[in-house]
């Protein structure tokens, strides 16, 4: 068998000890805890466009082996430690998302995910950013709206804008087949999945002609993303924004944080509107975690939380090109 | 012909795109955290020659399109057709003006040429990277010019143009990079 070796140099894998060793006292001079939750279980996220892994294993007393699914983030998890009383946690561990193979991607890959107890997003992104400083030795962050940038560089309103504008700037920025392809996709002949639709259009217009164009002297963050994308974000008090943020650094979106939605009604409901729209997509739909929904109803204390990815942390503290340079084996040679 | 979709699109991959074989050069996956998945894609369509970058959804698939590259011996040109044949099987094909294109100037009886076909037509036609060529015309140089300092304008056998330098006279057969149509050196005798 060839391709034995490790991608990565020995020197570069001392360096990523050596980060994850500086990111480790980070947490340990604020308090923070470190914590650890399984990696394979019983529910899954229900995002559109995350896949798990899955794995059938027999449980005790059950005749026929249940459905496990590797986790594409501890969040679920560590939110139930926080729902029983925990303080502040964070955790560095693997995570599993179904074909992400990439320059940036690795279906099986490094996550550091910490969660603050009454915390607001704003000072969560003060708190990753004093991360940022520490670990990339850049100045300061610099921090921007969603919509702000969308009426920068492309002159429309995220917020409130037709499917026709964006349509419109995706075949000006030479996007139209990738517009004709999700129009056909998204188009059940219902109203159902004008919102996806517009969210999927934003995305990679924001990803071709916004994120280019920002942090690339020191990582900017950009926040309130509208409420269609709000994932496990609460709406800020316009109703139309989640306080929801992500860290662009140098072309990598390197964090994604959110104020936590408490309202386990609300979680609800958004859990069955993925599915729902999973079923237009013809993807399978996803058992709700009732153990999730359950820690939400017995009382998620106001908590603010960020995921960052640590393999493209270590690719920007170390100038490198491709992930499977700070990894020891990509998938190909696992 | 198979289909291929964008989990497959590799460097070298021939796919259809608006009815005309491309080759793809480059692909890149992207994928926002929380988005839908695309593919960044550089194609170069073959009969054009045009680069291009396109994005596509990722897990769409596209038409293969049957397109090869073969080795064969240019022959002669009836003023309408280039013929090429291959020397294993003797087998002749003739390509148009379109597939030759500008690279008429560079072919040389015998010279093996690669054609790109496409559903067993020729659509493009690549000379050799060096082809030798005589000198039909050009100015007289000085003599004792060695390197030459801007060269001069040389006619070759096929009426291709190069700069050459002042201390090469008509008749003398040169060596020409047909990548870049510039002059290499005196052909060795």
């Amino acid at each position: 068998m060839d391709n034995w070796q490790p991608t990565a140099t020995i020197e570069r894998l001392r360096q990523r000890a050596a980060i994850l060793q500086q990111v480790r006292d980070f947490f340990l001079q604020r308090n923070v805890l470190e914590v650890e939750t399984p990696a394979l279980s019983q529910g899954t996220v229900s995002d559109v466009h995350l896949d798990a892994l899955t794995s059938d294993h027999i449980l005790p007393g059950q005749p026929q082996p249940t459905r496990l699914y590797l986790q594409t983030s501890p969040e679920y998890a560590m939110k139930r430690l926080l729902a029983d009383g925990y303080p502040d946690i964070y955790q560095i561990c693997k995570c599993f998302r179904e074909d992400e193979i990439g320059r940036l991607h690795n279906p099986e890959f490094t996550m550091l995910e910490w969660y603050r107890r009454d915390f607001s997003m704003h000072q969560l992104i003060d708190e990753v950013g004093a991360l940022l400083v520490s670990v990339l030795g850049v100045n300061n962050i610099t921090q921007s709206t969603y919509q702000s940038l969308f009426l920068r560089f492309l002159d429309v309103d995220p917020l409130s804008s037709d499917l026709a504008l964006l349509v419109k700037r995706c075949s000006e920025n030479g996007l139209q087949e990738y517009a004709q392809q999700l129009t056909q996709l998204y188009d059940s002949g219902t109203n159902a999945l004008v919102e996806p639709l517009k969210d999927a259009l934003l995305q990679v217009l924001f990803n071709q002609c916004i994120e280019p164009y920002i942090g690339q002297d020191v990582p900017m963050c950009v926040s309130h993303f509208p409420a269609s994308q709000a994932a496990l974000a609460c709406l800020a008090n316009d109703g139309k924004t989640a306080l929801r943020f992500e860290f662009y650094y140098k072309g990598l979106e390197l964090a994604n944080g959110f104020e936590e939605l408490t309202d386990a009604k609300a979680q609800l409901a958004r859990f069955e509107s993925d599915n729902l729209i999973r079923e237009h997509l013809n993807k399978p739909s996803r058992p709700i975690d009732l153990r999730f929904l359950k820690a939400l109803e017995s009382g998620l204390p106001p908590c603010a939380g960020v995921a960052l990815g640590i393999d493209r942390l270590i690719m920007l503290a170390l100038n490198c090109e491709h992930i499977n340079e700070v990894i020891s084996f990509d998938i190909t040679r696992a | 012909m198979a289909n291929f979709s964008t989990n497959e699109f590799k460097a070298g991959l021939k796919i259809m795109l608006d009815g005309e074989p491309c080759s793809i050069l480059e692909n890149e996956y992207v994928k926002p955290g929380k988005g839908q998945a695309f593919n960044r894609v550089r194609i170069r369509k073959l009969i054009s020659g045009k680069v291009l970058e396109k994005t596509f959804r990722s897990g769409e698939s596209f038409e293969g399109a049957d397109v090869m590259d073969t080795d064969l011996a240019y022959l002669y040109s009836d003023g309408e057709f280039w013929h090429f044949m291959n020397n294993e099987t003797f087998e002749q094909i003739a390509a148009d003006q379109k597939a030759v294109g500008d690279n008429a100037k560079w072919l040389v009886e015998n010279d093996v040429c690669t054609l790109t076909l496409w559903n067993g037509s020729p659509i493009v036609v690549t000379p050799p990277n060096f082809v030798e060529l005589e000198i039909t015309e050009t100015d007289p140089g000085l003599k004792g010019d060695t390197a030459g300092t801007g060269g001069k304008p040389a006619t070759l056998t096929t009426g291709a143009v190069v700069r050459v330098p002042l201390f090469v006279q008509t008749g003398e057969v040169v060596k020409v990079d047909t990548r870049s149509g510039e002059y290499v050196s005196r052909a060795q005798k």
